[in-house]
């Protein structure tokens, strides 16, 4: 009997999360990443000039090697060095377009929590409305509609991106505007405009930065998805979409290694970016910690 | 109760029918702001070899001059009474372009959903349960990974080794060669395509169920049960989980969007005779009654979710009042 009770209880995991490890941990190895990715891609088209005409047929097709270390294309370019260059295009892309839709996104909310009211409701109402169209189809249309080309391209992500920003700022706008500061600057005699460019704004832009990095990804991706499908960025445009399709011609004939590069490439720098912002969201927000520990 | 989320539910109708008209009537404008005049693209370059009166017939016969709203009610009018128009690219009405397409497209989506869902269930338990351990490191590092991997990516990948390598399952299409489309045949050309939306689709359910078990974990009916000294694999089936699920019901119709965006990717990746291609050459070709459609039709189908996810959730937690 006293056996029975002393045995000890068996071990379980059935607690709450465990902390998450350290944000210093958390933090580094990405941000050393993101820091290379971009170093590589500002400098390296410095020095090494991509010719996209370039064509050398006698090394065409190889697979990895110490010379090219992800191989060369049926044209016998390196596949690395497109890719540096596809990274750079498709980044570009995705940072514009995050940054037109952040201020497209903050211009609505602050408009819709400031004035309120039934502007408020048809603005959400309108915002709900985009947001049910699945994002890749309403890109498709607005391409299709302005004909596939870089600029199509970054409008048709940025007006399917801004919704998130317009209603983090609408909950911020509207949360602030019942804080005393506010009440103060009023009762002072602060315009409309002073108290939204002064006292507003300037809260919300962290959440809206937060925000506006955590979109970089998803536009990435957007302009990913529109190349390959061949409505993004004109064929000799390397971007990471378009590499991705034309590596798929390559891979009936065995040429794995076009394909690899630039997803590999892709992802490592998405998880580099989230894993940077998802520390940064933790501290913004430290009541929803949203950001999985493992 | 029941009544209840019958108002819910026709509250929830009452935005989607303005929500589809808005939409509806957004694209027409867009279409119509477009430089592209479809008289034109009928004619190609014949244009210049046709009479001038045979155009100005067909810009009459078509209506293409008259105003926008005139056009979109014509329009309207049409679609309700289930004529969506001709494609102008691929020469056919439009229902009968669907028609022939939606139903491969469901296929995929339903079973891959499915898919994802069970993957999602079994692999959060997993996680949550051994939290910290190697089993949950590996699943959610590998879910972070496959969340950052473009859809098509996987898929190609997946093509590569099993299709072309391995050489194990087909590649492409639903049938190979000339043979009849069967049973059998569609079952084995289905693995890889809907093998890749699912496994691109899981990750997030999977953080999400993980997630949502963890903190359930801390819930007093969960430390009760352990307390009474129930073993660990009762308390998370017959507690913890329970409990834990109910948000994931209003997640279904959430995921709707990426879902279908998901499977435009994967059935081009896979040659599936789904809306994908279709939709493609409707933007290569400006073909609006086509991608109109396409589009209003998705729009439909997303707030559908969103609205089967809602009275879902109310019929499993009484709790939840559906107003607002």
């Amino acid at each position: 009997m006293a056996d029975l009770l002393w045995r000890p209880a068996p071990r379980s995991r059935l607690t709450a999360a465990s902390p998450p490890r350290s944000p210093r941990w958390r933090l580094l190895p990405s941000a050393i990443i993101l820091a290379v990715v971009a170093l590589v891609v500002l400098i390296v088209p410095l020095v090494v000039e991509l010719n996209e005409q370039y064509v050398d047929l006698a090394i065409a097709n190889q697979p990895p090697s110490a010379a090219h270390l992800f191989g060369t294309d049926e044209l016998g370019r390196d596949v690395l060095l497109r890719c540096v260059y596809a990274l750079r295009v498709s980044l570009t892309v995705g940072v514009v377009a995050a940054l037109i839709s952040a201020l497209v996104g903050t211009a609505v909310g602050a408009l819709a929590g400031s004035i309120g009211g039934w502007f408020d409701r048809i603005l959400m109402r309108v915002v709900d409305a985009i947001a049910s169209v699945p994002h890749l189809l309403l890109g498709i249309v607005i391409v299709a509609i302005l004909r596939p080309s870089l600029s199509a391209v970054i409008i048709s992500i940025a007006l399917t991106h801004w919704l998130t920003a317009a209603r983090i700022v609408r909950s911020e706008v509207l949360s602030l505007r019942t804080r005393p500061f506010i009440d103060a600057a009023i009762v002072g005699g602060a315009s409309r405009l002073q108290v939204m460019t002064r006292h507003l704004l300037p809260n919300v832009a962290p959440q809206v930065l937060l925000a506006t990095t955590l979109m970089v990804p998803h536009a990435v991706w957007h302009e990913t998805a529109l190349s390959f499908l061949g409505l993004g960025l004109p064929p000799h445009a390397a971007s990471i979409g378009n590499m991705i399709n034309d590596a798929q011609r390559s891979l009936l004939i065995g040429g794995w290694w076009m394909s690899l590069a630039p997803g590999l490439l892709l992802i490592i720098t998405t998880l580099a970016v989230s894993g940077v912002s998802g520390v940064w969201r933790d501290r913004l927000n430290p009541k929803r910690r949203t950001e999985l520990t493992w | 109760m029941t009544r209840s989320i019958g108002l819910a539910a026709l509250r929830r109708l009452a935005f989607a029918v303005p929500v589809l008209l808005v939409v509806s009537f957004a694209l027409f404008v867009l279409a119509k702001a477009s430089p592209f005049d479809p008289v034109e693209r009928y004619f190609g370059v014949r244009i210049i070899g046709a009479s001038p009166e045979r155009v100005a017939q067909l810009r009459e016969n078509w209506g293409v001059d008259e105003p926008v709203v005139a056009q979109y009610w014509a329009w309207l009018r049409h679609a309700l009474a289930g004529d969506l128009g001709d494609s102008l690219s691929l020469q056919q009405p439009v229902s009968a372009v669907i028609g022939d397409r939606l139903g491969w497209t469901v296929l995929l989506v339903s079973v891959g959903f499915t898919l994802a869902l069970v993957l999602g269930l079994v692999l959060g338990t997993l996680a949550a349960w051994r939290q910290c351990s190697w089993l949950d490191r590996s699943i959610t590092g590998s879910c972070y990974a496959l969340e950052a991997a473009p859809v098509f990516w996987l898929g190609l990948a997946v093509l590569y080794i099993f299709a072309l390598q391995l050489r194990w399952l087909p590649g492409g299409g639903v049938t190979t060669g000339s043979e009849p489309v069967s049973v059998g045949g569609v079952a084995v050309h289905m693995v890889l395509p809907v093998a890749v939306l699912a496994i691109s689709q899981a990750p997030w359910f999977v953080l999400f169920v993980r997630q949502n078990l963890l903190e359930s974990f801390t819930q007093d009916h969960v430390i009760g049960a352990r307390a009474r000294g129930l073993p660990d694999h009762l308390v998370v089936s017959g507690h913890a989980l329970r409990t834990s699920l109910l948000p994931f019901l209003t997640l279904l119709g959430a995921r709707l969007p990426e879902l279908i965006t998901g499977a435009l990717l994967v059935e081009t990746v896979f040659s599936w005779p789904g809306i994908a291609r279709a939709t493609v050459e409707a933007a290569l070709n400006v073909d609006f009654a086509l991608l109109g459609a396409l589009t209003v039709m998705a729009t439909g189908v997303v707030l559908l979710g969103n609205l089967l996810a809602d009275v879902l959730y109310a019929l499993a937690d009484p709790r939840v009042a559906l107003d607002g």
